[in-house]
């Protein structure tokens, strides 16, 4: 098992004829993703890399059969409308690369993607990979390397960092430890799947037995995964590294920031919350598989 | 700046229908005067910079007569507030204020919805007085396909104890404040105090929006120098990479200067992230190290090699850094090599005589540390290349040895030279540069090696034996060239200097000479 993906999701890729579309159509179809087709409106009828290309996802849906998944490489200006038109075609997973997204693009997604009740992760995310099943995004670059760096497991992996997803990821593989999934939840403020909510799937996901998290200042991300251990809606083991320690504090001009949230968001606020509820708080990344290899050697 | 100065913010209010107090910005005393006499009234000078508290630290004063408003403001001009200069003062008709309240929207980012912050009592040191008052804060996600309605404003109102006309007053003027945060892509707007008046007029009689940095590009009307968040005006080396970095689409490039001088007993360094996450992680193990970075830099997003060209030429604009530290996730998805030949050209071209730690891991790690390896062994100053197996602190230490190893030199920023190219030259445009190969060099060149190093594949040699493009020069200058400097590097190193490749910063060479002429 796996969470979001696994070996027969049915792939899209909207923008694949782009930059980086036609790139990362190679790495996910080579490392064994089921990517059916492509979508650029005004390209249809030509293929990218043996993925052929419609004007639009419902022309799509039509040819190939429904699709279960769509990974975004449009323009940052152009996504809203990409994502709209995915979920209005019934696709119930979007994962949204681009960056610089903003902000209000971002909550129209958020509110059509709950009516439909669909999920998306991003914008600005590399994406998710399950070794050996799929990967949606770009986690790796090259369909080689990632089949290389990340072995299958019981770890699941949860960042704010695209490249600190594979560095962990990594790292663990290396140690010996293997993966269920891997997500890069986004570097932004509002992202569609935060670490609370791909936390709840890893509750759910038998395969998975402990998850990595790394956790960065600002937003209240960790905060509220600290609330749903209390709440005991997650139970599994969690270790977590908190990025930005040594940020400056800066200066806080929102007062109505503070009056939401008061302290959190800070590093110490995020420490702080998941030290009290039992999670497993490491000072460098690097010590994340050691720490996860002792729980896990307990519960064998 | 997506942070809009106050007279802004009131600007975008009353062009939206939300009350706000008379008046108009001023940047001379002259200035002051005339609005005052127009108003014909006391009036309120407000000094215009991003600092809270503005009153305790004397930048709000009143005055009766247009006289008293010219003095006061010649006092608030020039005025030193932390990192700002005054340069503009709002003048206002001062305000009869019966009761302060509090209306703030910010991101909510666990609903995914815009949140509405409303409290009954407001002004200076809000949040103490809210801890205190929590029964008169109210709040309430927006529907952004509905925007706030009326009767949702009416009933959180409500809710804080507000009746009569005042209540109507101010949920018409809460539904106003959210569509203008929707209309200018708000991240945050704030209204402390908004008021009542003893003639019972509710205005904003403060109000700071920050536009969405991202949404920037929507609204080229409010004049956005700079589409980032500071608490600061930036300063003139950012401005330069914010130049360079605006219209390059190819991955990103951020940089903020963070300090001029190493701290007591810590050695100053440029810093080179890639990656949120790998940056600021990196940045703990230098600064846990002993190291004060003298800037922020983060080229991620697979950037192509120019643009991390750029960005280490900027940071090797900074005097008095005494060490280089490149560092990221350590497993970057993004070819590595682009920024192996990116900080290649930069070392190359400074003659780098400070040592440089550079840890590239991830995709084509093992290229790129072959390229630095390679091409840097010759500079000065030592630098060192290592991967994802090598932790950011390990890297940290090392460049720690390297620096009390050298002695300790501080880095020195020359003009820049403009690069000698023969005007006979064959050469093309790229997106962001031109690309210049003098032929009667090549004739000498049996490898051709530029051709075959070229990543994109769009040389070719023509009758005469010599490296041209292979597709058209529109092309080349479309993006089909990707910068990837490797035609250039190869050249240089292993044959003749017979290609060059220039890529202008704007700026940078006022800016350096600049620094040149004040040491």
């Amino acid at each position: 098992m796996s969470i979001f993906v696994d070996g027969k999701t049915r792939v899209l890729i909207q923008g694949i004829t782009g930059r980086e579309g036609v790139v990362r159509a190679q790495l996910m179809k080579d490392y064994g993703t089921n990517v059916l087709a492509g979508v650029t409106p005004g390209r249809g009828g030509r293929e990218v890399y043996g993925i052929p290309v419609f004007d639009s996802v419902e022309q799509a849906r039509d040819r190939v059969g429904e699709i279960d998944a769509s990974v975004i490489f449009v323009p940052a200006a152009l996504v809203k409308n990409a994502a709209l038109e995915a979920l209005a075609a019934g696709v119930k997973l979007l994962v949204i690369v681009p960056d610089r997204v903003p902000i209000y693009d971002v909550l129209e997604i958020a509110a059509a993607a709950e009516e439909a009740e669909a999920r998306f992760v991003g914008p600005n995310t590399l994406g998710l990979l399950s070794p050996g099943k799929a990967v949606l995004g770009m986690i790796g670059g090259r369909a080689q390397r990632a089949k290389e760096w990340f072995q299958p497991g019981p770890v699941g992996v949860s960042s704010r960092s695209g490249g600190m997803t594979s560095a962990i990821a990594y790292y663990l593989s290396r140690a010996g430890l293997g993966l269920s999934t891997i997500v890069h939840v986004g570097g932004d403020s509002i992202v569609g799947s935060s670490h609370p909510e791909v936390m709840e799937l890893f509750e759910k996901d038998p395969e998975t037995r402990a998850v990595a998290m790394f956790g960065e200042i600002g937003t209240t991300q960790e905060e509220r995964v600290a609330d749903l251990i209390e709440q005991k809606k997650f139970t599994k083991p969690l270790v977590a590294f908190i990025g930005g320690k040594a940020a400056k504090s800066g200066t806080r001009f929102s007062h109505a920031g503070a009056i939401v949230d008061g302290n959190r968001g800070s590093y110490e606020s995020k420490v702080g919350r998941l030290r009290e509820v039992g999670v497993h708080v490491v000072e460098a990344a690097a010590d994340i598989p050691a720490r996860i290899a002792e729980i896990l050697g307990s519960k064998a | 700046m997506a942070r809009l100065y106050e007279f802004q913010s009131k600007a975008l209010l009353r062009g939206g229908g939300v009350p706000v107090p008379e008046g108009a910005v001023a940047s001379s005393p002259a200035e002051a005067r005339a609005i005052a006499e127009k108003l014909g009234r006391p009036v309120v000078l407000k000094i215009q910079v991003w600092v809270t508290g503005r009153a305790g630290l004397g930048g709000i004063q009143f005055a009766d007569t247009p006289a008293e408003a010219e003095e006061k403001a010649a006092r608030l001009l020039g005025m030193k507030v932390k990192n700002f200069v005054v340069d503009k003062i709002l003048v206002e008709e001062k305000l009869a204020v019966e009761f302060e309240y509090f209306a703030g929207i910010v991101m909510d980012d666990a609903a995914k919805r815009p949140l509405l912050v409303f409290s009954s009592v407001g002004g200076t040191g809000v949040e103490d007085i809210v801890r205190k008052h929590p029964d008169k804060v109210v709040r309430r996600t927006i529907d952004v396909r509905t925007g706030l309605r009326e009767f949702e404003a009416r009933n959180m109102v409500l809710r804080s104890g507000i009746s009569g006309p005042a209540l109507l007053q101010i949920s018409d003027l809460l539904t106003k404040l959210a569509s203008v945060a929707r209309v200018y892509d708000a991240r945050s707007v704030e209204v402390n105090p908004l008021v009542r008046t003893v003639d019972g007029r509710i205005l904003a009689a403060d109000c700071h929006l920050v536009v969405d940095d991202y949404a920037v590009y929507r609204h080229p009307d409010l004049g956005i120098e700079i589409a980032r968040e500071f608490d600061r005006p930036p300063t003139e080396l950012e401005r330069v990479a914010y130049k360079a970095e605006e219209k390059d689409y190819r991955g990103t490039f951020y940089f903020l200067q963070m300090a001029e001088k190493a701290e007591e007993g810590r050695t100053l360094i440029g810093f080179h992230g890639a990656g949120g996450g790998g940056s600021m992680m990196s940045m703990d193990a230098v600064q846990s190290r002993g190291f004060t970075v003298a800037n922020y830099c983060d080229t991620s997003g697979n950037p192509p090699a120019s643009k991390v060209y750029r960005a280490a030429k900027v940071i090797l604009s900074q005097p008095g850094i005494k060490g280089y530290f490149a560092s990221g996730s350590g497993v970057a998805s993004q070819e590595q090599y682009n920024s192996a030949r990116g900080l290649v050209k930069a070392f190359a071209e400074e003659n780098l005589a400070i040592p440089a730690v550079i840890r590239l891991g991830g995709n084509f790690e093992e290229e790129a540390i072959q390229i630095l390896g390679t091409y840097l062994q010759d500079l000065p100053g030592r630098v060192e290349a290592f991967g994802r197996d090598d932790p950011p602190e390990a890297c940290a230490a090392r460049l720690a040895d390297l620096v009390a190893e050298g002695g300790g030199i501080s880095h020195e920023v020359r003009p820049m030279k403009e690069p000698l190219i023969q005007t006979s030259a064959y050469s093309f445009a790229t997106l962001t540069g031109r690309i210049s190969i003098d032929h009667s060099q090549c004739l000498h060149c049996e490898s051709k090696g530029c051709i075959s190093a070229c990543a994109p594949r769009i040389l070719k040699v023509d009758e005469d034996g010599r490296p041209v493009l292979a597709i058209s020069e529109p092309e080349a200058k479309k993006g089909k060239c990707t910068e990837c400097l490797a035609c250039e590097l190869y050249c240089r190193f292993h044959e003749k200097q017979a290609v060059t490749i220039e890529l202008p910063i704007p700026g940078l060479k006022e800016y350096r000479d600049g620094i040149a002429g004040k040491s």
